[in-house]
This record gives structure tokens, sequence and C-alpha cells, in this order.
């Protein structure tokens, strides 16, 4: 059994300009152990996908499909029994340390609390040398516990989250953005730390990033979204550097690897915006700014179809048939098949 | 100037006369707290940037290179040292800066904080023509948008930002520093708030601006790809100083400083084991003595430096500021690093 499976998840947000599909019927699962990298540019509904899965979202929000934690579906569970899967179960680091950690409350006592609260037999004696371990484990000095936020350095609060997230052994992260604020060398102490401490406890990760280069490094699978949807999923390091589908190419592309004659000079990036979510194109959701669209990407519906070992791909150049360039031959034949029901 | 051409120049080592150059700027500020520390956040920098060169100062956070650039702009004073554009040393006079201020201009990081939200996008780049009292105001402005890919041009003029994707505001910022016809754009962190398949566009931008018009740029960034993307010189800025500066082929296919080879060692896709520096940046409140590299040198704590029998050297004997045009082969500011090319 998966430790995490979407099943059909859609998410559509109640506006005042009418519904806002975010999500639009993703498919994925995580095995205990793994590393999944969930990528896409702002407003793709990664996030919101982040989000659903400890059921943060806002009211506004519709779910429909299902959310299976250890079998168990997120969605229907009971508040007491969804309590104790929060930070127990799964936990998130957010993205903007600066912004989540209370600004007038010691860092021992923000990481303690979640202990405290959830495993009531623990005293506070005990809960904190787990504090002082936890510190310790991703790295800060155990004092730190007596400092404020204001004291600490962007990278030692990005750590501090990670303790927080780490305090009640969850089994499964969801890491969003962890390193986007952070410089290089930042950047990777934090990486690296992620990485030991998901290989030593064997637990799950998802990390949510737009930077395909630091997702290749880090996870094992890789999923791409574009518009609420996924649309390329295969093991990281193959969906990075020979991508199937093109936007997972321009994406790839855009942080170019150093030392790489082909971006000298030529930085690459995709033309025109990401569609808005409320008037998604139809077809193929990618195809007007697709350099390589066919005239049946603007009306048929994609699907991952298989694209080689463990991969999958939403774009028709992957179909058996889409190897050609020529257009005429297929689309006839591709129209004859049924629509996928989305919504 | 086109690009092949100064890249020759700085290939040959011939360089034309800076466009702006900074001659031993050292910029203290004065100290607050208890200490009363005076802290250096430049600590003596010669940097030329020729006539349609892009160069790109790198370096981790609190490194001094947003410093260094505000003092390029004239917006902070340096403590000694000067800054000459076209040969001229910059005068502080309210009048003079504002005439400078037409030929050297600024585009920040965050296009959103840096646009009034109640300005339409017409009169957000009218404001600078104003300023100077430029005439044909409509044509300039309507120029400037479609240099930036803001095409047709009056159909931006009556939009609101909040009405622009993220990659279209960064563009009318840009076009609002174009339109006084500058001939350097100082660039802070230019792509890094900007969606991934955006910064390739941005970054193209850039380099179309320096083809066509011959502008010549600072890019402040702490994005080694970015130097990779589009900087004809790179220049690593490490405590107040520049550490390693020469051609990004030459830095990236051989980076001399220890510093420059952790930065890129760290880089996802790197061939270079991951050497990860410990600890944050250092404090320019206490710049050590010796290089001043040396706590964190990881060629030092392996006993490289001591091999090479220049220990004692890194540790006490303060190395000279690099000079601003120097030999082709690009410049290191490193007791080992010139101990072995002595050899």
């Amino acid at each position: 059994m998966p430790l995490l499976e979407l099943r059909d998840l859609t998410i559509t947000y109640r506006t005042e300009g009418g519904p806002v599909p975010a999500v639009r019927g993703v498919n994925l699962s995580l095995e205990a152990g793994q590393t999944l990298g969930l990528a896409g540019e702002s407003g793709c509904g990664k996030s919101t996908i982040a989000a659903s899965v400890l059921r943060l979202l806002p009211l506004s929000a519709k779910v429909t499909g299902q959310i299976l934690f250890n079998g168990e579906d997120v969605l229907t569970m009971n508040w007491g029994r969804l309590r104790a899967v929060r930070w127990a179960g799964a936990s998130i680091v957010f993205q903007g340390a600066l912004h989540s950690l209370n600004p007038v409350r010691k860092i021992g006592r923000q990481i303690g609390e979640p202990i405290l609260l959830h495993e009531p037999d623990v005293s506070k004696e005990a809960a904190g040398r787990r504090v002082t371990d936890l510190l310790r484990s991703v790295g800060l000095p155990a004092d730190r516990a007596d400092s404020y936020p204001h004291e600490l350095s962007g990278g030692q609060k990005q750590r501090v989250m990670i303790a927080m997230a780490l305090a009640c052994s969850p089994n499964l992260i969801i890491a969003d953005e962890p390193t986007t604020a952070l410089d290089v060398m930042i950047q990777a102490q934090v990486l690296n730390l992620i990485g030991g401490l998901v290989a030593d406890r064997g637990i799950g990760m998802i990390m949510i990033s737009h930077d395909l280069s630091v997702l290749s490094a880090t996870c094992q699978r890789l999923a791409v979204m574009y518009a609420g949807r996924i649309v390329e999923e295969g093991p990281a390091h193959q969906v990075f550097t020979d991508a199937r589908h093109p936007y997972a190419e321009a994406l790839a592309w855009a942080f170019p690897i150093i030392g790489d004659v082909r971006t000298r000079m030529s930085p690459r990036g995709l033309p025109g915006d990401p569609p808005d979510p409320a008037d998604v194109p139809s077809g193929c959701s990618f195809h007007p700014r697709c350099a390589v669209a066919r005239p049946t990407c603007s009306t048929r519906d994609m699907e991952l179809w298989p694209a080689g070992e463990g991969r999958r791909a939403a774009c028709v150049r992957v179909l058996p048939d889409g190897h050609g360039e020529s257009a005429a031959g297929p689309v006839e034949q591709e129209n004859d098949q049924p629509e996928e029901a989305v919504s | 100037m086109t690009p092949s051409s100064s890249q020759a120049a700085v290939a040959s080592g011939v360089r034309a006369t800076p466009i702006l150059s900074t001659a031993g700027v050292r910029v203290e500020f004065a100290g607050r707290g208890r200490r009363r520390a005076v802290a250096t956040a430049v600590d003596g920098v010669n940097l030329d940037i020729a006539p349609g060169e892009i160069v790109a100062l790198v370096g981790e956070s609190g490194c001094g290179k947003t410093t260094l650039a505000r003092t390029m702009l004239g917006l902070e004073r340096p403590t000694s040292g000067v800054v000459r554009f076209a040969g001229q040393p910059l005068s502080y006079r309210s009048r003079a800066l504002r005439g400078y201020r037409r030929s050297v201009q600024l585009v920040l990081q965050d296009p959103t904080g840096s646009l009034n939200p109640r300005h339409t996008v017409y009169e957000a780049i009218a404001e600078g023509v104003r300023i100077h009292r430029l005439d044909n105001e409509e044509a300039r402005v309507a120029d400037a948008l479609a240099r930036c890919g803001l095409r047709p041009p009056e159909r931006f003029f009556q939009r609101y930002p909040h009405e622009l994707s993220g990659g279209q505001r960064q563009r009318v910022v840009i076009a609002g520093a174009l339109v006084l016809e500058p001939s350097v754009l100082v660039a802070d962190e230019p792509v890094a708030s900007l969606d991934a398949s955006v910064r390739g566009e941005i970054l193209s931008l850039l380099l179309r601006l320096r083809d066509e018009l011959g502008l010549a740029a600072l890019v402040v960034t702490h994005d080694l790809g970015l130097a990779w993307n589009i900087a004809d010189r790179l220049a690593v800025m490490y405590l107040g100083r520049i550490v390693e500066v020469g051609t990004p082929e030459q830095v990236f296919a051989d980076p001399r400083h220890p510093y420059t080879r952790a930065l890129m060692s760290v880089l996802p896709e790197s061939p270079i084991e991951p050497i990860v520096l410990a600890g944050e940046p250092p404090d320019p409140t206490r710049i050590p003595p010796g290089c001043r590299f040396h706590p964190r040198c990881p060629e030092l704590a392996s006993g490289a430096a001591a091999g090479a029998g220049v220990a004692e050297r890194c540790t006490s004997v303060a190395l000279p500021v690099l000079p601003a045009a120097g030999p082709a082969q690009g410049q290191v500011s490193c007791h080992l690093a010139q101990a072995v090319s002595r050899d």
C-alpha cells in the first residue's frame, strides 16, 4: 500500500468571478521512503495539492477525489483523526520561514509545541530534550532553543522549520519550496540536510519547486504540473535531462547546466504566460505556448500516456502513432477515441 | 558593440575605456547597538564595465554586492575610493546626480514592488520622461515598451500592474529604465522573483538590448546559472572584496579561488564533488585577518594550503585588492592559487 495516493484529485476555488479550477484530476502515489519532486510554475496548483493533503485549504476550495494516507481517506476523516495525522503522520515545511515562525516566541517552545500537543504523556523536560536532539539533527547548536526567530539567519530559520516538521516523527514530509529564498551555499546545506534525514528515517517526501535542477538532484521521481494537471512523470534525472513533454523540457532548460555550451549566451525561455486557471485552453492546455503543437492538440484531451520505462507524459508525441511530424494521418483516428471525462 | 566584439576585446585583454568603473571603493556603515562596530560592506573594489559589456557580480547575501551596486548608482557615497562614469568621477551634487541617473538606470528584483499599483503602465514609464523634461513623451514610452517586447505598446498604456503577469511587469520595469536611453543598466536579481519559464525570456531581453542599443549592464545575483546565460565577465565577491574575476568560461571551467570552487560544486549537475561550506556568511564588522576567507577555507582545513607552504600567509598576510584591468586569463585573490601558479 502506498504511503500517499491521490486519486483523481480535483480542487476548485469558488470566487466572485465563478469557479476557478486549480487542480484538475491528479493521480499520484508515493511509497514509504520514496522522494517525489513536484514541479511547476506559480498558479499550476502544486501548492494547492500540498495544502490539500492535510486539509489546510480555505473553505472556498471544493475538493473531490480521494487523498489516501496509509490507505485512509484524508477528506473524510473526522477532526480527531485529522489532528492526529497532522504533524504526527505528515507535516509540511512551508516556504518563507520568515513568515511561518511566531516572532515573539522562542524557537525551542515553537518546536516543542506540537510534541506536547500530540503526545500528552510526554513531560515538559522530555520534550525539551527532544527539542535539543532535533536542533542538533538539523545542525543547530542546542542553545539556539532560547533564541527568537529574528536572531537567526534565513538558513537557520529554514532549519528550525525542518526541525518542527520532524518533531513528531511523521512518515511523510511535504516541503513546499524549502530553499527558494536562500543562497546557493545555504540551499546546498538545507538540501543535504533534508536528503540525509529522509534517507536515515525512511520517511516519504514530496518536494515542491519550480527549479527542476534542484528536484532532479534531491528526488527519485519527478512530476511536472501545468495548469492543474500532471503533464509528465518519471525518474527525476531522466525527466530533467530528457523530457518528453515540451513544457517539462522548457522548464528543464530554464535553469542551465553550467558548462553546457548550448546555453552559453542563449538563455531559453518560454514565450507567453501560463493560462488563467479560470479560462484554461481547450485540448492540451499547453498548446498555445507549444512550439511543436499540431492541429489536433487544440481539441484532443490529453491523458498521461506511457512514455518509456516508468515514465508517463501527456503529449501526443509520445503515442506510437504520434511520432511522425505529419499531422494528417492520425488526426481522424484520434478524434474517434472517447473523450476523457474532465471538468 | 556586438557581443562578439566585446568578447573579443575581453579575450585579447585590450579593453575600451570603461563606461562605469570603481577604483578602490570602500563603503562603511556606522555601527549601531552596544558594540558600535563599523561594518565594512565594500572593502576596496576595482571593477570596470566596458560599453556594451554585461558583468555579473555574484556572491552570498551579505557579501556587499548590493551595496557595491548602489554605490555605482550614486545612491551610496563611498567612504573612500571613486566611482567614474565615462572617465569622469561622480559628482554628488543633486543636479549632477540627476543627469547621471539618466545614464545609469536601476532594475530591481521584485517588479510588483517597483511599480505603483495605482499608476497605469503609461504613467509608470512616462514619469522618468517628465522628470527629465524630455520631448515626444508618448513616442518615447511606446518605443520603450515595444523594445521590451510589449507589442503593440498602445494596448498596454492604460493597463494597471495587477492586470499583467509577472514577466510583463518586469518588462514594464525595464521599459521604465530604457525610456531615458541609459548607457548602463544595474539590475539587482532581475529574475529571482520570476517564474522559471519567464526567466529565460527576461534574460534574452537583456541580451537583445545590449546588441541593439549597446547597453552595458551590471547584474547582481547569487545565481551562477544567470552568469553563464548572459554575462561577458563574472566577478565573485566575498565579504566586501572581489576574490575572483574572469569570463564565465574561464571561471567555471577552472575556478581558482576555493570559495568559487565551493559555490560551483554545490550546483545541481556539477561535475565537482560537492564542497558544502559550513556556517553562515561571515560578519562584515569582523573581517578576519590574512585572507578573509581563511576561517571557512576547505583548502586550509584539508592541509592543502600547508602542503604548498602558504598556510601561515593565509591566516596572517592580507591579500592585495585585485586590479580592475588585468591579464586576460582572469584574476584570483588567493595565496594558494598564486603559489600554485608560480610553480
